[in-house]
């Protein structure tokens, strides 16, 4: 197992990251100027690595399939980010954060990385500040907070419900300027589709021009990739219609391990599913979850007659409604892990409680907290009598104030208006925890490619924290993977340009060009949609909230089985020699099928429940996940053989010196 | 319900394009728009046709990509939504909808319904930004408290998605209000203070350089801009250009 040295300093944990600092390779800045760096994926991780790579006088260039670096799917996160700054003054701490972290990942995460990330998450803030990024304040003129799942402090820094799309265009900004500067050469609308190695060491990309379909060939000394994660393998996710798993695939397959792959976020809080001509799926930020209670009702009858229409949530009085995870966790309530809150929901649906048509919703409600507030308003207005109707008033508005871009965004697709009936809500994909597996340095297993942000695996465990998103991938990109990177191209300042005329190149881009030619010649039988959302039922069916053996073993069986058909009979129109946004969509598909069959057979390796993980063999009477520390405490690295059947399995044993081992409880 | 839709079809850059009829029926309320067009997408790769190609991404209005001209407005009927959220429950049965891209001459069309919006990158490149390295030792986040009112101002001119809506509606096609979105967010800040003469004359300088109209005040934008970026951005940057004009 000589391979998966995870390269975590020694000495004790407060130390390591800052000791390590002062002891790895720097390159000084004339030999940055001949080194070149390419980055793919421009969202928060990649965004802000290339920014700061460029400062420091790297020559970097930069990928992404979108038509601007500001429209990656990072802009899409919603609640906020956390930082260990303590403004709130109730006890948090580096600590704190890394405890909080590690737990909330069921003890599935790396406890150096993780300390760094919250050891660096005060800087994030203090950084994203300089650049102007707007987050809410409070009266007196400093920086408002508030709370997230699994986490009992006030840490999470947010600008409404738009967090993420304030600190991309912080990222974009930084980015801009060195463009301007000549630093980084922006590629937009282009596809990586292959890595290329020499001697072994990336040292560069095909990439795909998805204007004019050329196919391109870039060098560089190291490639970074930061292309977030795969939960659109599950077809419907609140993932952006394009994210998709090419460049880390293609990574893999070349030698970079695949670490956990079945460890997905399924988030508690998204609109429901309406039909079967839906492509994609919004979640309602779980900030709402801050003021929002979740309720079935408690009688079955009840819930039958809310699926036929003959009776209205708002109804149903207050002892007849069941607030589950109130009942089942008092001590963090409606404020659990998404993981143990997703599982809760599913729970109640299945036992036929749900209250939508399709019978897989629970409603998420404020009216509580609208008359809270509203009391809270009144009485500070002077108002000591106010009626009902003016209290109910001024506390719409107060809800306004915190949510009302989601509350605006779920009236525009369910057409029901959520401060009058309670938001109904149900589970959705929505993170991949796994993904490449890095060392500290987030090295991959290939010497020189690293990834970032949500494409590695390695800061989140089994299950990831709300806000917890936004810190990883700006820690990566902006204060962890420029310096560590530096330490590796500190052995290539006498290298020179890499040429891309090498028969690697050649034989890279002969390679992508015959799988595109396969692609375009199917015999056409189903268009690529036909085939995503196949997948995507084997998926969230056997491979989704719950799993097991036996369902496991078929989705094995049946994504294969549904990968051969796609390569006979997949129906892609148009030309590879111009813009094809099929094509665009059957490349990445033919990936979703190989990894998924990976996934499946990780999830049936793995014999425990643990976080986003949870099979159906390992849980307690009562219905919690029931982990197995003495066989499982490690992170499942998976080396390309072939056949996603091939995969060999290489363990990174989890050690835990800092950090108490228990069983996870929210009660 | 039943539609009649007429699309903007266009090969590629070089190509002439044409308005195509497409009748499609079995389109249901709950279906967004974006979704409707992948149904009539599903029904031409099924007859061997090629699809119609439009930008989309997110499918939850905030990444920007999508920018589709309906009956004659950007984003189409409903207003402070974009595209990917308006819903058909809007429409009729029976309705013709004429579905184009984006028209400006600073936005060049790429294919069918997709256009070449990098002018607005380069906007944003040449001072879009606060010249401030990464470092890992600023000053404390907390350190310049900023007005709670101020910091709303600046946050609400920050939540521009860069569709280009405002270009697209404007009879000028001028980007004043995409560009003085960006001007007004740092002007209104501490932080972006000491830039603020070079950036918003190096913004305006990119801005007509790429061969956006002139603003004539007729606020077509504002009202079609998804995300409600306000006409007072517009004066704010003009009141920031005069003054950098004066300083210089």
């Amino acid at each position: 197992m000589g391979i998966l040295d995870s390269k975590v300093p020694s000495g004790p944990l407060a130390d390591k990251w800052t000791n390590h600092k002062n002891h790895i390779e720097l390159v000084n800045p004339a030999n940055k100027r001949n080194i070149d760096v390419i980055v793919v994926g421009t969202g928060l991780a990649g965004g802000s690595a290339a920014a700061t790579l460029a400062e420091l006088g790297y020559n970097v260039k930069t990928f992404c399939y979108q038509d601007s670096p500001r429209r990656a799917h990072s802009i899409a996160a919603q609640g906020g980010i956390n930082a260990a700054k303590n403004y709130q003054g109730d006890g948090d701490s580096v600590y704190r954060l890394f405890y909080d972290t590690v737990k909330g990942g069921d003890y599935r995460s790396r406890e150096a990385n993780v300390y760094r990330l919250a050891e660096v998450s005060t800087n994030i803030i203090d950084q994203c500040v300089a650049q102007g990024v707007p987050f809410a304040r409070e009266y007196g003129g400093l920086l408002d907070n508030r709370s997230f799942g699994g986490v009992l402090v006030s840490r999470t820094f947010y600008a409404k419900g738009q967090t993420g799309q304030q600190l991309l265009l912080g990222a974009y900004a930084a980015m801009n300027r060195q463009i301007q500067r000549g630093k980084i050469q922006s590629h937009t609308r282009h596809e990586m589709l292959d890595l290329v190695l020499v001697d072994g060491k990336a040292r560069g990309i095909i990439a795909r021009n998805l204007v004019t379909g050329e196919i391109e060939r870039h060098s560089a000394h190291a490639v970074v990739l930061a292309t977030g994660g795969y939960g659109n393998l599950f077809f419907l996710s609140t993932y952006c219609m394009g994210a998709n798993v090419m460049a880390a695939w293609k990574a893999h397959k070349k030698g970079a391990f695949f670490a956990n792959p079945c460890f997905t976020q399924i988030h508690p809080t998204c609109i429901p599913v309406s039909g079967d001509h839906q492509s994609k799926l919004t979640l309602m930020s779980e900030s709402l979850r801050n003021d929002g209670r979740i309720w079935v009702p408690k009688r079955l009858e009840d819930a039958k007659a809310i699926r036929e229409g003959k009776l209205k949530p708002t109804q149903l009085k207050e002892e007849d409604r069941d607030y589950y995870l109130e009942r089942r966790y008092p001590a963090f309530g409606n404020l659990v892990p998404r993981d143990v809150a997703s599982r809760a929901a599913k729970e109640r649906c299945d036992a036929g409680y749900g209250v939508n048509k399709t019978g897989e919703a629970v409603y998420l409600d404020f009216d509580a907290a609208i008359m809270r507030y509203g009391r809270e308003k009144a009485l500070t207005s002077g108002m000591k009598d106010a009626d009902d109707k003016t209290v109910r008033k001024l506390g719409e508005e107060i809800v306004e104030a915190k949510y009302g871009n989601l509350f605006q965004m779920y009236e525009k697709i369910v057409d029901q208006n959520p401060y009058k009936t309670p938001m109904m809500i149900y589970p959705a994909v929505h993170y991949t925890m796994g993904g490449l597996w890095v060392d500290y340095n987030l090295q991959t297993t290939i010497p020189g490619c690293y990834a970032a942000g949500e494409c590695n695996f390695s800061d989140h465990g089994a299950n990831r924290l709300g806000a917890s998103a936004l810190m990883q991938g700006l820690a990566d990109g902006y204060f962890v993977l420029p310096y560590t990177i530096g330490d590796y191209l500190s052995n290539d300042i006498r290298t020179g340009k890499i040429p891309t005329d090498s028969p690697e190149f050649d034989q890279a881009e002969t390679h992508v060009r015959e799988r595109l030619e396969k692609l375009m010649s199917g015999k056409g039988e189903h268009s690529v949609d036909y085939y995503h959302k196949k997948l995507g039922k084997i998926m969230w069916n056997k491979c989704g909230m719950s799993r097991n053996a036996k369902e496991l073993q078929e989705a094995i069986d049946e994504i294969a089985e549904l990968r051969a058909d796609f390569w006979e009979n997949v129906r892609v129109p148009g030309t590879a020699d111009s813009k094809n946004q099929e094509l665009e969509k059957a490349g990445r598909v033919a990936d979703f099928l190989e990894l998924g069959e990976l996934f499946a057979k990780d999830a049936l390796t793995r014999n425990e429940s643990c976080g986003g993980h949870f099979r159906e063999e390992y849980q307690t009477p009562e219905g919690e996940a029931l982990r197995d520390d003495e066989n499982f405490t490690f992170v499942s690295a998976w080396e390309y053989k072939g056949e996603p059947k091939d995969a060999v399995l290489h363990k990174e044993e989890l050690v835990y010196e800092n950090i108490e081992v228990k069983t996870r409880s929210y009660k | 319900m039943k539609l009649h839709l007429k699309i903007w079809r266009q090969k590629d850059a070089n190509s002439k394009g044409q308005m195509v009829d497409y009748p499609l029926n079995g389109v249901e309320e709950d279906m967004s728009f974006l979704e409707m067009l992948d149904v009539l997408n599903e029904q031409l790769i099924s007859k061997g046709e090629e699809p119609i190609e439009f930008d989309h991404d997110c499918r939850e209005g905030i990444c920007g990509t999508c920018s589709l001209m309906i009956n004659g407005r950007a984003h189409g009927p409903d207003t402070r939504i974009t595209v990917c959220q308006l819903h058909m429950r809007s429409f009729n049965d029976g309705d013709e909808i004429v579905i184009e891209p984006w028209r400006a001459k600073a936005f060049p069309v790429i294919k069918d319904l997709i256009v070449d919006r990098t002018a607005f990158d380069r906007i944003q490149q040449a001072g879009g930004y606060i010249s401030v390295n990464t470092s890992g030792n600023p000053v404390d986040a907390n350190a310049i408290p900023i007005e709670k009112d101020v910091a709303d101002q600046a946050f609400n001119a920050a939540t521009c998605i860069g569709c280009g809506a405002c270009v697209a509606a404007c009879k000028n096609a001028s980007a004043m209000l995409f560009t003085s979105a960006k001007v007004s967010q740092f002007a209104l800040l501490p932080q972006g203070q000491v830039e603020a003469t070079e950036r918003v004359q190096n913004m305006v300088r990119q801005m007509d350089l790429e061969g956006f109209g002139n603003c004539t005040n007729t606020g077509a934008c504002e009202v079609e801009c998804p995300k409600g970026i306000s006409l007072e951005n517009i004066a704010r940057m003009n009141r920031e250009y005069l003054n950098a004009a004066v300083k210089a």
